[in-house]
Parts: C-alpha cells; structure tokens; sequence
C-alpha cells in the first residue's frame, strides 16, 4: 500500500504528462484543467489502494482515462466515435519522397522542419478519441502495449490495430496541413 | 551478417509492414534481427524507417504542455481540504510505510 501522506510528492512530478493528455482528450483548456483535478482527487482518496512499487504513471492515467470516459464525455453527449478512414502505410512518407526515395534535398531529420507544435498537436486532436487516446498513450507518454491495454481496458490486439490505423491517420492530417501551407505538393 | 542459413530474408512489403512494431521494441528479437539485416542492405527502407522514427520524436516532442501554476495551487488546495476532512475515511491511518 501507498501512504497517503506522500502522496503530492510522488505524484506532483506526473502532472505536466497528465494535464497534456488531458488537453489532448478534451480538447478544451478549462475542461482539461477540471479533468486533471478531478483525477488527482480519486487518486488521493484512492491511494491507500495503489500498491506502492508498481506503475504509479499507469495508474494515474487510468484514472484520468476512466474519468474522462465516464464523466467528459457522456457530457458531452456524443458516444464514442470509431470511425477513420483506412490511410496507406507510410502516407507521409510515400508524398514527400521523390522518384528516386529521396526526401527533397533535406535530410530526414531535416523534412519535418516545417511542422509547427500546434499542427502536431492539431493532428492529434482530429483523431477520433479511442484512436487519438491510443497514438498519445504510446507515442507521447511512451507505454507500452501492455500498459495501455491496462489503463484503457481493452485487448493488445486492440491497442496495435488502433495504433496503425491512428498513426497513419495521423500522418495524412500531418500532411494536409503540409500542403495547406504549401510545404508538401498536392497530388 | 551471412551464413547462418536458417535465416529467413524478409522483402520490403514485410519489414515496412512492421515498421511500427520494430520501433515500438514489440516485436520477437528473431523478427528484430530479419528487419534490422533487411535495412542494412536496403537503402530506401532505411530511410523510411528513418522518416518513422522522426515523425514519432515530432509527435513526442511536440506534444507537451505545462500545467497552469493556478491549476497545481488549487489541486494542492483541494488535497489539503480532503487530507483535512477525510482523515477519518481510513487511508491515512493505515497507509503503509514502503
């Protein structure tokens, strides 16, 4: 069991993760904020439960992922949204290379220069919500399959399929902003 | 690098097909390694592996933001009030040591 007495100073460092995720699900900086103090309040009443030694990130997460499920967006009243389009593998990828494989004349490191942090964020946020809280699980907070199966309760096999089909969604909303602002030719 | 016969060759439809699960880590150290000597003689593989890997490092560099400090003040205000008037629910008293 965790002491509740430590409980700000274990938890205080997680709270820059847990806000970004927060604003990545909601979609709103008030809610996100709501959402974030919500979490930390079941988590404080609930630590004695939290066996200390264990994955205390996880943990949090699942908290903020079930308040959120629960509470933000039966309130907002729209159901679950599943639907996405099917996008290739390497959508990106395939409209920025030339003929020849080349990225342009720049280095791979060197192509993406052009993408500001909001259009990243933007990508992400036009994702549909079990797709969008999958790709940010992984690929900002870097669980693992394993772990996101725990904190969004559902099947690996689950998570991976989620994971290709958002993240090549994510590459095409990448790329629309690319060619909104003329740095990636149209098709 | 050669002999070891038993070493299946993988194309490039099949080593692009796992380029997610290869930079994840989750993947089987035997897929692991066909991938890798896949990449190392395939040059146009090796560079969309290398574009993969820096669309992950934009998403994950680019996607964090920092808590407003009235936001940690009143979450520490609103622990301060449960700690006050919720001692008695159990937690504290029997909080174990680590």
């Amino acid at each position: 069991m965790a002491d509740q007495a430590n409980f700000a100073e274990d938890t205080t460092g997680f709270m820059d993760s847990l806000y970004t995720a927060a604003l990545r699900m909601t979609r709103s900086p008030s809610d996100a904020q709501d959402l974030v103090q919500e979490t930390y309040l079941k988590a404080y009443r609930g630590y004695g439960g939290f066996e200390a030694g264990t994955n205390l990130k996880a943990w949090l997460y699942r908290i903020l992922t079930n308040t959120f499920i629960n509470s933000y967006r039966s309130r907002k009243r729209h159901p679950e949204e599943t639907e996405l389009d099917d996008v290739e593998e390497l959508y990106l990828f395939r409209r920025m290379s030339g003929r020849d494989g080349s990225i342009g004349r720049s280095a791979e490191d060197e192509a993406l220069d052009w993408i500001t942090d909001d259009e990243v964020k933007g990508a992400l946020e036009s994702l549909p919500e079990s797709f969008r809280m999958t790709v940010l699980l992984a690929d900002v907070e870097g669980f693992s399959y394993k772990e996101i199966a725990d904190i969004m309760e559902v099947p690996i096999g689950t998570v991976m399929s989620r994971l290709h089909r958002g993240r090549r969604a994510l590459e095409k909303a990448l790329h629309d902003f690319g060619v909104a602002r003329g740095f990636v030719a149209a098709q | 690098m050669k002999g070891e016969k038993d070493d299946r060759r993988i194309n490039c439809r099949e080593a692009l097909h796992r380029v997610y699960d290869f930079l994840d880590g989750e993947i089987t150290p035997e897929r692991r390694d066909q991938i890798a000597r896949h990449l190392d003689k395939c040059a146009p593989c090796l560079k969309a592996f290398g574009f993969e890997t820096e669309i992950r490092r934009l998403v994950a560099d680019r996607c964090r933001d920092k808590v407003p400090e009235e936001l940690r003040t009143r979450i520490a205000a609103v622990i301060d009030h449960e700690h006050k008037n919720g001692a008695s629910a159990g937690g504290v008293t029997e909080g174990a040591e680590l």
